[in-house]
């Protein structure tokens, strides 16, 4: 009776054998092709190193301008811009300038990858069930494998630095920018599109002129997840080497500074709220073209 | 591709049928050996979309297909632009059948000779009604200041002036509808198709967008395949109707025709309720002039309806009208108790069999 109370499980020796044999055959393709891929993500690398050079080393009177600018223009609304800039007064006042400028860098590439390398996916899913159902489970893996493992194999690969915490971010926020995408253009009126159709669009005019954009407040809603998303994995990323705001909050983890922490939780959260409500708002805008006015 | 093309195409289309279901070209021959739309769908689980359609659309007139809902009417009409592909048969348009051609060839088709009004607008929710209307150009990729030239001239002839900029959200459903034509006119196709364009209008708006299609009409000349379910609509606008039901053309003829001989009961129930005098030409009443008759001081042209007649007699305070033909030479002669008798009876054709008809 001994199999009903312990789980009949593969003999210690094979297990051991079989993640053995991963492991190296993990690091075997890790000497292998390490160096190569590093090759390959070289161009991410000069895109993060220029841009974080441009966040901490413009004046910062320029920076506050330019990302108060970027809100008016998103919003059109004067209390967002308002709060942005007190809030970024306020993280700047407590010295916290440079790392959030860090964070903010981060975030933005981050972004700019997700949305790059996101919507191609996420039209290519809404073309084809058959993409669909294969991308699907990947994108579930994605969003619920905890974050440390897949840090694993990425440090193995790539080393410590920006560009393996710029991988981990990405794969931990691209998921809902696929997601939505996918969905906005599924969701696409049949009636428009049967339209466009009748008078005789290619699909690239019927995707140009008629999914992409009747999708796109979707595809919005999913680049503010995807925001959202990566300030959360940022301070995961800090463990291999990602800077920012990431980093003294792993300290005070580490050393219990408790105001330490909270003051640069705090600043996370600032910017996080700037991120989630000018983002928002854009979204709000794009739409409002498309609630029925008259009956 | 500019060079209009006036009233150039008619649309023949031949033995159509549509089955629904992953074997559909198989139950063409079950069909066709007779067996219904029910047996179809209990034992073979395919649905009879449409049965042997065969109808001759004239060129330059307006081809009003009726019937109720889940009759085929919307399956039919989308065969003419191929939005919906046939199980087998022939639509012939010109010298070309849509069936026949390829992904490319078929854009092209639509892009130059075919445009669409839908029953729900289908604009494009983030275009002003400019950019809608110069859609179908934009896609055929015109210059720019062509679209814009285009789409205002018939944003203006719709009766949209001053509204081009705005939203189709700040527009009322008749408008609307107003900018789906000018999206259809603006593609200068010959050929137009409206599905069920002014059924989701008010009754008021929908005579009126009727009034504004029969006065494009005139002038435009265009092959227009009208989609209805509301009879009235129907004899207002059709040059030649088809009634549709269960997939099959029950009658098809002019408006007079299916009211004066309806071919079964289902049709001579649908037009029981009509206005009779909007529908009967005078001629098919009138009686042939009579050598000794006197002079008549009142005519009425051939085509004209007997409401026409009886209100031409009334204001003259005439008991008889003469018929003219296009010349002006009196053909026939009709009386005000033979207008009437016409009017209200619906056994018309039948029940002056002494009287001699005219043609």
């Amino acid at each position: 009776m001994d199999w009903l109370f312990s789980f009949p499980h593969m003999d210690d020796a094979s297990l051991r054998d079989l993640k053995k044999a991963i492991d190296e055959g993990f690091r075997g393709f890790t000497r292998a092709y390490g160096d190569g891929l590093e090759a390959i993500f070289e161009p991410l690398q000069h895109f993060l190193i220029w841009s974080e050079r441009f966040m901490t080393q413009t004046p910062w009177p320029i920076i506050l301008l330019l990302i108060a600018a970027v809100a008016w223009f998103a919003s059109r609304n004067w209390k967002i811009v308002a709060g942005t800039v007190v809030t970024l007064l306020l993280i700047g006042y407590f010295d916290m300038w440079d790392d959030t400028m860090k964070t903010v860098s981060m975030i933005f590439v981050c972004t700019v990858l997700s949305i790059v390398v996101g919507i191609p996916i996420g039209i290519a899913m809404s073309r084809s069930d058959r993409v669909q159902n294969i991308v699907n489970p990947v994108l579930d893996v994605m969003q619920t494998m905890p974050s440390f493992v897949y840090l694993i194999p990425v440090v193995m690969l790539l080393g410590i630095g920006k560009v393996p915490g710029l991988i981990a971010v990405v794969i931990y926020a691209i998921p809902p920018m696929i997601r939505l995408t996918n969905l906005g253009i599924r969701l696409v009126d049949k009636d428009v599109l049967e339209a466009a159709d009748a008078f005789g669009s290619s699909n690239w005019q019927k995707l140009k002129n008629v999914q992409m954009p009747l999708a796109l407040p979707t595809i919005m809603a999913g680049t503010n997840q995807t925001i959202m998303m990566a300030l959360a994995m940022v301070v995961i990323a800090s463990m291999i080497g990602v800077q920012g705001l990431g980093q003294p909050v792993l300290k005070a983890i580490s050393n219990q500074y408790f105001t330490l922490g909270i003051f640069n939780g705090l600043a996370i959260v600032g910017i996080a709220i700037i991120f989630d409500r000018v983002s928002q708002a854009f979204g709000a805008r794009l739409q409002k073209h498309r609630e029925v006015v008259h009956g | 591709m500019g060079n209009k093309k006036i009233g150039g195409f008619g649309i023949e289309i031949k033995k159509l049928y549509k089955i629904f279901g992953p074997n559909g070209a198989d139950c063409v021959k079950l069909v066709e050996q007779g067996v219904t739309k029910t047996e179809l769908n209990a034992k073979h689980g395919h649905v009879l979309g449409l049965r042997d359609i065969n109808i001759s659309m004239p060129a330059g007139g307006i081809q009003v297909i009726m019937g109720l809902s889940g009759s085929g009417k919307s399956t039919l009409i989308r065969h003419i632009n191929r939005l919906i592909d046939p199980t087998s048969g022939e639509v012939v348009i010109g010298d070309e059948d849509v069936v026949k051609m390829d992904a490319v060839q078929l854009r092209e088709f639509r892009r130059h000779q075919t445009a669409m009004v839908f029953q729900k607008f289908a604009l494009l929710p983030h275009r002003t009604v400019l950019e809608n209307t110069l859609y179908g150009l934009e896609i055929q990729g015109a210059p720019r200041n062509r679209q814009v030239d285009r789409a205002m001239r018939w944003i203006e002839r719709v009766g949209l002036k001053g509204f081009e900029s705005k939203y189709p959200n700040q527009l009322s459903g008749g408008m609307q509808q107003r900018v789906g034509l000018a999206r259809a006119l603006a593609n200068d196709a010959p050929i137009l198709l409206m599905d069920e364009a002014f059924s989701a209008l008010d009754p008021l708006i929908r005579v009126d967008m009727q009034t504004v299609l029969l006065a494009l009409q005139k002038e435009i000349k265009k092959t227009i395949v009208f989609i209805t379910h509301d009879l009235d609509e129907a004899l207002r606008l059709g040059d030649r109707i088809a009634i549709l039901r269960d997939g099959e053309v029950v009658q098809q003829g002019t408006g007079q025709d299916i009211v004066m001989n309806p071919a079964d009961d289902y049709i001579a129930n649908f037009v029981r309720e009509v206005n009779r005098s909007r529908v009967i030409n005078v001629e098919t009443v009138a009686t042939a002039l009579n050598a000794s008759a006197r002079e008549l001081k009142i005519s009425v042209p051939a085509g004209a309806k007997l409401e026409e007649a009886a209100r031409a007699m009334t204001l003259a305070g005439e008991n008889e009208i003469a018929v003219v033909d296009a010349a002006g030479q009196a053909i026939g002669v009709l009386t005000l108790p033979q207008a009437v008798d016409a009017m209200v009876n619906s056994q018309v054709a039948c029940s002056t069999p002494n009287a001699k008809k005219v043609a």
